[in-house]
């Protein structure tokens, strides 16, 4: 049963390479196909057209949309790289003993015992103008009348982002920070470096891949995202994601290819260049 | 100009709960001498060498370094440099910001922190390098610039934590040598931990000793060797044997103990060629095992073998009393 190592390798990449085909690069050529399509009001036709996206780049509200995507982007990234670092930071060297350290760990996870959805609701009764948040700050004295902006406002569209995706910066920057070996620290310490030096010199720079692996997840998950848009703006916000469900929804296929087409190629672009500052293959 | 002591111990002790790690340390080291701690694992001597680093604390007791209590102060301030066992080289600098490093925490300019990193690559023969990360050097290398970012800061007391045992035997032996080298050199105070008795007595003006918790013995290096005071110190320093006679027990270099017509009757269990000896083990009437490093010539003058009866003799002046 002599095979060369050749095929032998082939054989063995090859079921994941035919999932791969068949569910992901299939659908992305069909979009693209599709995206060139024509389409009446009550039917589409196969064709190769330019019109969708002549439509699309000629339209101001695709430039308001894609801004306001890059928008919910920047800040949720920055929110979440925030919190993410600082609660990777607690748990990599502040925690000390490593049951501890996975107890907490797994209690961060709780919130994802739920479905996306159910998190997201959840918000609603807390923010609403009776809400709980309203009722508190009522009671305190703090303010004479609900605040109109906590629910169906970008506030909440960006506190549910960051409140669903936060994980997903810890848990890239936490498995780096357990990577790096303690001795640096006391050796920056002996080199007199201060706590906050330490921080700065020594552990970013080492954390460096992990802020990239998250980055890339929370940029792509809020830059693909619909539902959490529709839900917490209650539809009057818009992102990319939304324009394309509103085209599906009326049946507007070719129009909504041609839009996906240019956000996968605006989130890909956006991974290029961040990949052009660090290296994260290390870390894989 | 040069005190006589730079730095004293002053009854140090360190406990971590009821465990005791050291115990009231009282020692003064001389002034730009190689220094060994040396013992088993677990003795306390890592954990007394980062006392003195400033990165354990003390429970009591102080630490003097120049006339100063230095026990309270961060690490930098004490005047001490500590190099690190796994050399801890920041892996995302290059080797010339590795030295630097310490210069850029306390905000000297860029070219003046280049020119004294330059220098220090320099002593340690490792200026075309500078350009390098860690990872693309060698054991030997990053040793070298390990030694170089500690001594960037112009310690008074440069800390070595069991600083060869990364290496491998060849390199080990090649690098003893160039730290005794640079030591004398620089003429300060070296500080070295190891588990090893002979880097230990290669290297050392002064060996210290440490054994559960406390200095067993300390002293220079040939005079621990021959003057072992208690039965630990023959055993760990080795070469030794440690024989009961009536009057007490007695530590015996093993090259002293030969074998004659008449003596301590005992049985051989062993022969090994070694070259220029032949280690022979025997075992006394009294169970107690001895080992005879004998001249080769001599041996196989009048070879044995296992199982042969033979006499111990040695010289009277030669055997010396054990304190415990």
């Amino acid at each position: 049963m002599a095979m060369s190592r050749h095929v032998v390798g082939w054989m063995q990449a090859a079921p994941l390479a035919l999932v791969l085909a068949g569910f992901l690069v299939l659908p992305v050529i069909l979009i693209v196909v599709v995206s060139f399509w024509g389409a009446t009001e009550w039917s589409i036709y196969p064709a190769f057209l330019w019109d969708n996206y002549e439509f699309l780049f000629s339209s101001p509200v695709t430039y308001r949309v894609f801004f306001n995507t890059f928008k919910y982007a920047l800040i949720t990234w920055a929110l979440t790289l925030g919190i993410g670092f600082t609660v990777a930071y607690f748990l990599a060297f502040h925690v000390r003993g490593q049951t501890t350290q996975i107890a907490l760990f797994l209690l961060c996870t709780i919130p994802f015992w739920t479905s996306n959805i159910i998190r997201m609701i959840s918000w609603i009764p807390f923010l609403g103008r009776n809400g709980i948040a309203n009722q508190t700050l009522l009671d305190w004295g703090l303010i004479n009348q609900p605040l109109e902006w906590l629910l169906y406002s970008d506030f909440s569209v960006i506190l549910a982002f960051v409140h669903l995706y936060t994980l997903f910066m810890v848990v890239p920057i936490f498995n780096t920070m357990m990577r790096i070996d303690r001795s640096l620290l006391e050796a920056a310490y002996d080199n007199g470096a201060s706590g906050f030096q330490t921080l700065w010199h020594v552990i970013v720079p080492l954390t460096k891949p992990g802020i990239m692996i998250g980055t890339i997840f929370v940029v792509t998950l809020v830059m693909g995202d619909f539902i959490t848009v529709r839900f917490m703006s209650g539809s009057q916000s818009a992102n990319v994601g939304r324009l394309i469900s509103n085209d599906i929804a009326l049946l507007q296929y070719p129009s909504a290819a041609a839009t996906a087409v240019v956000l996968l190629c605006t989130v890909l672009l956006v991974i290029a260049i961040l990949l052009r500052f660090v290296n994260i293959r290390k870390e894989l | 100009m040069g005190r006589e002591y730079d730095l004293e111990l002053v009854n140090v002790s360190k406990s971590y709960g009821d465990t005791v790690a050291v115990k009231g340390l009282n020692h003064k080291f001389h002034a730009g001498s190689y220094v060994c701690f040396l013992g088993p694992s677990g003795c306390g001597k890592s954990t007394t060498l980062r006392m003195i680093a400033g990165h354990e604390d003390v429970t009591s007791g102080s630490i003097v370094l120049d006339g100063f209590d230095v026990s309270d102060l961060p690490p930098a301030k004490r005047g001490t440099a500590m190099m690190f066992q796994s050399y801890a080289l920041f892996p995302h600098l290059s080797v010339r910001d590795n030295v630097a490093f310490s210069l850029r925490m306390k905000g000297v300019d860029q070219t003046t922190r280049h020119k004294a990193a330059g220098e220090m690559l320099e002593l340690v023969d490792m200026s075309q390098y500078a350009d390098r990360l860690p990872a693309q050097l060698s054991g030997g290398q990053q040793q070298r610039v390990a030694l170089a970012r500690a001594l960037v800061t112009k310690p008074k007391v440069l800390l070595l934590d069991e600083p060869l045992s990364a290496l491998d035997p060849f390199l080990r032996i090649r690098m003893r040598a160039e730290l005794k080298k640079l030591q004398r050199e620089l003429g300060i105070t070296f500080i070295h931990v190891t588990h090893g008795q002979d880097e230990a007595l290669a290297l050392a003006d002064e060996i210290v000793l440490m054994n559960n918790a406390v200095i067993e013995q300390s002293g220079s290096a040939r005079d621990v060797f021959n003057a072992p005071r208690t039965e630990f110190v023959a055993r760990f320093m080795g070469g030794h044997n440690v024989i009961t006679l009536d009057s007490g027990k007695f530590a015996l270099r093993a090259d002293e103990v030969g074998v004659g017509p008449s003596g301590m009757p005992a049985t051989v269990t062993g022969v090994e060629y070694q070259g220029a000896h032949v280690a022979l083990n025997a075992t006394t009437q009294s169970g107690e095992d001895v080992l005879a490093l004998l001249p080769e010539a001599a041996f196989f003058a009048d070879p044995k073998n296992p199982g042969d009866a033979i006499a111990l003799t040695w010289n009277e002046g030669r055997l010396h009393r054990l304190q415990a």
